[in-house]
């Protein structure tokens, strides 16, 4: 295919609520990683690059524009505050204004995203001759004494992230892989970090059950905060009632997962997880039919 | 170490459940309801009290011994179908007619359909509906305000202003000779005039309004469209013809419009999903009330609209969906 990007874009935008290390990152490695950046626009080929930042993080804006004369072609832009801005086809939509078409990628409308994280390391394989072997994990939560930032190898044990961080506090609940929105929950410590792990979050006990579900009530605050435009209401009652065309037609594979529907919703319904099943099924079903 | 709790994601939860979304609904109505109060005397407690009773009451009954279920009043939604049958029957209504209507609301409209939030129709304005048609004369009986706030019966009763219009019209008077009997816009829109507890004024009911945006428990997209569509319509028939057609601020400020585009029409489970569906359902109700109005049997048109427009909700769901992310490509 001769699709060739013209933008590259690279993602400074923290990805869920918690996590800083890739704010961390851009404040304490910024030379790096704007060589980093360098080094990929040449890779792909292209003249431009857009650094976009959240406006909340005023220091890392700060910090990557004084850098930015020195690298021809990267820009930095600031960004609203807006959960799920870190998802690639929302940074793309904030940035230039395009929308990466249902079920494509990003190079349909030119443009290759990447986050500040991968810069980083493209510089040090490139300068330093050294292979991905570390990276920045936060540990936060709101009773873990010392949340910190801690660059750790690829491997370490996640109990030992956690004692470093001052320890599992002792009211924890419920131990997360990622943010709060989108991560994992952990059923032991006993794991290692690995290249996706950007955080380790403990949540209390108290946050940590799910609340009690209602009726739907038919508020569509759900649908008014869906960013890829679903109705999860519609979709969690079509995927119960195993109507799989349904889901389809409404466009359930388009729903990345954001977990923002789930998390607004006044009935406490487990919208993601009826999302996921019904991924799930739908899925199956459209690769049996491409199998055909 | 204790036991981790693992569930999937997202592992946090906003801060506005059910029953807060529910009893904001219920605070934003305390104004009107005072006013109703202050207006309507000791009827309009009797009134209020009896109709939120026998609402909760028939809810909890046919949880618990008919369905069988835990029931759930801590959410406030049989508090609300209460207080707005209330708001929509005369002071003076016999209080065995609303216990009536109030069963009607919620064993019929509500429960029937499996309970909170999947009624088609509002259920409210289903039992004053079912009222108005089962007890005519009682329905539209309306006591003038502020007779003597002591008494329970007997009070003076007086037509309303779209009654008074309504009337006057089909035995041939013009608006100018009804001048007269029209209460002042102010009164209309401060409080004072005939009619059921919540119409009694306007500003009291967008005070609630405000409260309800302010809270984010309602959006705009309703009660806008369908003020504005009643503003349109009504304007359009009076530069036509000021002789037979009232103007338009008369229509915003009369009757039950301002209770019914704030409270009635914007009931979640009755309306549609959408903004863009919201703002179709907002002009639908705007032009079936105008409608009914001038051209209706009754004078009031407000709760037809409002119900037939709940009808039309389901087709306007499947018509107007949100705006898919990727659909069209901004170049
Ligand atoms: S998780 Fe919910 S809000 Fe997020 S994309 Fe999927 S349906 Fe939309
Ligand atoms: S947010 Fe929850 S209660 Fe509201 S419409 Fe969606 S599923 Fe129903």
């Amino acid at each position: 295919m001769g699709k060739r990007p013209r933008f590259l874009l690279s993602m400074e935008v923290e990805c869920e609520p918690y996590l800083t290390s890739d704010h961390r990152l851009m404040l304490e490695k910024s030379q790096e990683v704007m060589i980093g950046i360098s080094f990929l626009m040449k890779a792909l080929g292209v003249k431009r690059a857009v650094v976009g930042i959240e406006n909340n993080k005023p220091d890392a804006i700060k910090k990557l524009s004084e850098l930015a004369p020195e690298f021809p072609g990267i820009e930095i832009a600031a960004l609203k505050v807006k959960y799920p801005q870190g998802a690639e086809k929302q940074l793309i939509k904030a940035i230039t204004g395009r929308e990466v078409p249902s079920q494509k990628l990003p190079i349909e409308v030119g443009c290759v995203v990447n986050n500040v994280g991968t810069a980083f390391a493209v510089y040090e394989a490139i300068q330093k001759n050294k292979p991905l072997i570390d990276r920045v994990v936060t540990v936060t939560g709101k009773s873990i004494s010392k949340p910190s930032n801690l660059l750790v190898r690829i491997g370490t044990p996640i109990d030992s992230l956690i004692q470093h961080a001052g320890g599992l506090p002792g009211d924890t609940g419920k131990i997360i892989s990622g943010g709060p929105m989108m991560g994992k929950a952990l059923n032991s410590t006993d794991v290692p970090v690995v290249k996706g792990t950007s955080g380790i979050l403990i949540l209390p006990e108290t946050e940590s059950a799910r609340l009690k579900v209602q009726n739907c009530i038919r508020c569509a605050r759900c649908v008014s905060v869906c960013p890829m435009g679903l109705e999860p209401y519609l979709l969690e009652r079509v995927v119960v009632a195993n109507e799989l065309e349904m889901a389809e037609n409404n466009r359930i594979m388009d729903c990345m997962e954001c977990g923002c529907c789930h998390y607004t919703c006044p009935s406490a319904r487990p919208l993601l997880d009826y999302l996921r099943l019904g991924k799930s099924k739908v899925g199956h079903i459209i690769r049996t039919r491409v199998n055909n | 170490m204790q036991l981790l709790t693992v569930s999937g994601s997202p592992h946090l939860h906003a801060t506005q459940p059910v029953h807060k979304i529910m009893w904001g609904v219920v605070i934003a109505l305390i104004p009107a309801m005072l006013v109703s109060f202050w207006y309507f005397g000791l009827g309009a407690i009797e009134v209020t009290l009896v109709a939120v009773l026998a609402c909760t009451l028939t809810e909890y009954l046919i949880a618990r011994f008919v369905l069988k279920v835990e029931p759930s009043l801590r959410d406030g939604s049989a508090v609300i179908t209460g207080l707005l049958l209330a708001f929509n029957v005369p002071s003076s209504i016999p209080w065995w007619q609303l216990v009536i209507g109030a069963i009607f609301a919620i064993a019929v409209a509500k429960m029937s359909f499996g309970g909170l939030g999947k009624n088609p129709f509002n259920p409210a304005l289903a039992g004053r509906v079912f009222m108005l048609i089962s007890f005519p004369v009682d329905m539209t009986t309306w006591p003038v305000p502020v007779v003597n706030r002591l008494v329970l019966t007997d009070a003076v009763t007086g037509p309303t202003s779209l009654g008074i219009v309504k009337e006057g019209i089909k035995n041939g008077e013009s608006l100018t000779q009804l001048a007269s009997q029209i209460p002042s816009y102010m009164d209309m829109f401060v409080g004072g005039i005939g009619g059921s507890l919540g119409e009694v004024s306007a500003l009291a009911i967008l005070i609630g309004g405000i409260y309800m945006l302010w809270k984010r428990i309602i959006t705009w997209h309703i009660p806008v469209s369908y003020l504005l569509t009643v503003l349109a319509f009504t304007g359009i028939l009076w530069l036509i013809d000021p002789g037979i057609y009232i103007d338009p601020v008369f229509h915003l400020l009369a009757g039950g419009l301002m209770l019914g585009a704030v409270f009635m029409a914007t009931d979640m489970a009755t309306s549609p999903m959408t903004y863009s569906g919201m703002l179709v359902y907002g002009v639908g109700c705007g032009v079936l009330t105008v409608l009914i109005r001038v051209w209706g049997a009754y004078p009031e048109g407000v709760s037809f609209a409002i119900l037939i427009m709940n009808a039309v909700t389901p087709l306007i769901n499947k018509g107007f969906k949100p705006k898919r992310f990727g659909e069209v490509i901004a170049q």
